[in-house]
């Protein structure tokens, strides 16, 4: 979020410059330089106007705009949205089951996504950064962030064309006497699993890089073979990095309604739900949408707790 | 019903005594719930009387391929006004872009029009002013309920269809006859069964419950009381289990139909056509079925309301409700286009444009209200939010 200001930094100090063309007028005489030169504050608001515009303005206002629909109520006649103040749209997540059970299946396809995706990166980030060559590392790399280049709509009907029923999965499988797990919540978890893995990948590779390569003499040394070496070296150092990138998979995750639309057959996830009131019924989607607001905060401050955000 | 029918055209013909016949309607055929003549408590919005000059310009919500180049070109030639669309993928979205008041037509379906019309977002319509809304009109879109209030009429319709039973003839080899094969859990085809991704598919449950449970008493499936509202649901939750997807993007419905994931299901005839495959065949099952019907509505506030009743009336003649019916692949509105040519008749033939008899078990999308359509005043029904809420449970 911090590396917003420095990009502003260099813009500002031009546009002063740029006073008039061909006209260069020494930094102590041009009235503006020499007004921001005496005030820091006004530097800093400078400085700051925009991207605190950007921040409050657009972003947080529009939270705050919803989280307040979540207070209104929708008339049951024309479905018109009546402000006010209620509670009883929370009453309705509470009372509805099928708001807790889509919660909490949201919650676990998201954490298994993240699983996965750990799964995957800390091995190949460590094969990448220690034991391939020059030429395979570069092209893991570009295989890694090939898919980053597609656009996210195309990579899900993608999906769907693979585990489609007469899809590349199920007939890859079929000699083997097996079938795969057509649309459903497995497909969903796969889907996201492809869908967000660069962003846990590449943190992890790059962690995995900067590790020196005195610790893992230092570990040979005092007798640890490769496994003890990674299990209490490299995972500890990885740390930072698995959680900078789980904090993309989660949250990635846990507001997807695409996958669960396309592959998922009849899996219910917190965006699909979402999505199909936010028309019909704003003040509920609004309610709904602080269920994933709650889980990204609970999962912020757990992480905070580790310290790992400090190292990041 | 047959009484009724013959009534109607008489009235539309007798163009200034339409408000009183419809008005006279509502009262005597109250409770028939396909005739329309419901009263409902709705705001009064004026209608308009008389004709003026054009604005020179139409600003429309449609459905994507009602408003196309191919027929606005000439209409913007012969009335000054240019035609500006705004395509929109959904009922409730195009109840939520009427609402901005940006705009002056909105061609709705059944189930977007009540909830307009009870909004007061629309005005009832001058059919005086639409020469071409008249005798040509199929008898089946008439006076419905889903754009006839209180006797006065708010839409201009447009075409219809019936959501039908699409399946995969080298799968399923014994045409289905009835809806069972996709609701009963001991379907022959369970894990390959495709339905509606809608809380208004609440209604397709309750049109095979009419057949099947006649103890819960349901004659309309859009007038369901809280117990019909839970057999509904019921039946759902066991089709949830059998079930290999839901659609609501027309697109994936066809390719979960082509990939082999589907091969029985809900379905219309026009994503049948587009597969392409002579395989996939199409049943209008014999519980019936629900449908749509679409109609021109003019906004209560709208800018350009001259501009407006004229493309409602250039719509709706034969020749270009014709077109946009083909385009679209539904059944026109004005049954004398299926006379223009033998392109046409195949058309209307082929989409039952008038076939009364077809449509009359189809239950076309309704908004569900608190009061009962069905005629029944003792009981309280279930409305949309409700039929909302209880769709999630569905999934869950």
């Amino acid at each position: 979020m911090t590396s917003t200001v420095p990009r502003v930094t260099p813009a500002e100090p031009g546009r002063v410059k740029t006073h008039g063309p061909g006209r260069v007028q020494p930094a102590g005489r041009n009235p503006l330089s020499t007004r921001l030169h005496r005030s820091p504050r006004l530097r800093l608001l400078g400085l700051l106007a925009l991207p605190l515009t950007w921040l409050v303005g657009v972003y947080i206002f529009s939270l705050v705009m919803l989280l307040i629909t979540a207070f209104w109520r929708t008339d049951p006649f024309t479905s018109k949205v009546i402000p006010g103040f209620t509670f009883d749209n929370f009453v309705r997540l509470v009372e509805n089951p099928a708001y807790l059970s889509t919660s909490l299946r949201t919650l676990s396809i998201a954490l298994l996504v993240t699983l996965l995706s750990v799964m995957f990166s800390i091995p190949l980030g460590i094969f990448m950064a220690k034991v391939a060559s020059p030429w395979l590392r570069a092209f893991l790399a570009v295989a890694i962030t090939l898919p980053l280049w597609a656009g996210y709509l195309v990579k899900i009907l993608a999906m769907r064309i693979t585990f489609t029923e007469n899809g590349f999965f199920n007939s890859a499988l079929e000699p083997l006497g097996l079938s795969g797990p057509g649309f459903s919540y497995t497909t969903v978890v796969l889907t996201l699993t492809y869908l967000w893995f660069p962003y846990m990948a590449l943190p992890v590779y790059t962690a995995v890089r900067q590790i020196p390569a005195n610790l893992f003499d230092a570990s040979a040394d005092l007798g640890a073979r490769s496994w003890t070496t990674i299990r209490t070296v490299v995972v500890p150092l990885l740390k930072p990095a698995v959680i900078a990138g789980s904090i993309f998979t989660f949250s990635l995750s846990l507001g997807d309604y695409l996958a669960a639309k396309f592959v998922g057959g009849s899996t219910q996830m917190i965006g699909s739900v979402i999505a199909s009131n936010i028309n019909l019924n704003p003040p509920i989607a609004a309610a709904f949408s602080v269920v994933p607001i709650v889980f990204v905060l609970v999962y912020l401050f757990a992480v905070r707790k580790t310290g790992a955000l400090e190292r990041m | 019903m047959k009484k009724k029918y013959m009534l109607l055209p008489a009235m539309m013909a007798a163009a200034t005594l339409v408000l009183v016949g419809c008005s006279g309607t509502g009262d005597t055929e109250n409770g028939d719930p396909a005739t329309g003549g419901l009263s409902i408590d709705v705001p009064d919005v004026p209608m308009m009387d008389k004709l003026g000059k054009a604005e020179g310009e139409v600003n429309i919500v449609a459905w994507s391929g009602f408003v196309e180049p191919a027929w606005s070109e000439q209409f913007t030639e012969e009335t000054g006004c240019a035609v500006n669309r705004r395509v929109a993928g959904t009922s409730d979205e195009m109840v939520t872009l009427m609402r901005t008041g940006d705009y002056d037509l909105v061609s709705a379906s059944g189930d977007a029009s009540l909830r307009l019309i009870a909004g007061g977002d629309v005005a009832p319509i001058n059919i005086d002013l639409i020469p071409n809304f008249g005798d040509d009109t199929v008898k089946g879109m008439q006076g419905q309920i889903y754009d006839t209030i209180n006797g006065k009429s708010y839409g201009v319709p447009i075409g219809r269809g019936a959501n039908i039973l699409q399946y995969n003839s080298e799968i399923v080899t014994e045409a289905p006859t009835s809806w069972d094969v996709v609701w009963e859990e001991d379907s022959p085809y369970a894990g390959e069964i495709i339905a509606y991704d809608a809380p208004i598919y609440i209604a397709d449950a309750a049109v095979y419950l009419m057949t099947h449970e006649p103890d819960l008493g349901i004659t309309n499936p859009y007038a369901l009381d809280q117990k019909q509202l839970d057999a509904a649901i019921e039946l759902l939750k066991t089709q949830n289990g059998i079930v290999s997807e839901y659609w609501a993007d027309p697109v994936a419905q066809i390719t979960s139909y082509a990939g082999g994931t589907s091969v029985v299901g809900t379905s219309w005839e026009i994503l049948r056509k587009l597969t392409e495959d002579e395989k996939f065949k199409s049943v209008l099952p014999e519980e019936g079925s629900t449908g749509w019907a679409d109609a021109w509505m003019i906004s209560d506030e709208a800018k350009n309301p001259n501009c407006g009743y004229l493309w409602m009336d250039y719509t709706s003649s034969a020749k270009v409700n014709g077109a946009i019916a083909m385009g679209f692949g539904m059944a026109p509105a004005n049954g004398a286009f299926c006379e223009t040519s033998e392109e046409a008749a195949a058309h209307c033939e082929y989409f039952h444009a008038t076939d009364e008899e077809y449509f009359e078990n189809v239950w076309f999308w309704t908004t569900p209200l608190e009061q009962c359509i069905d005629g029944r005043t003792d009981i309280t029904c279930t409305n949309f939010q409700q039929w909302t809420d209880a769709w999630l449970t569905v999934k869950s």
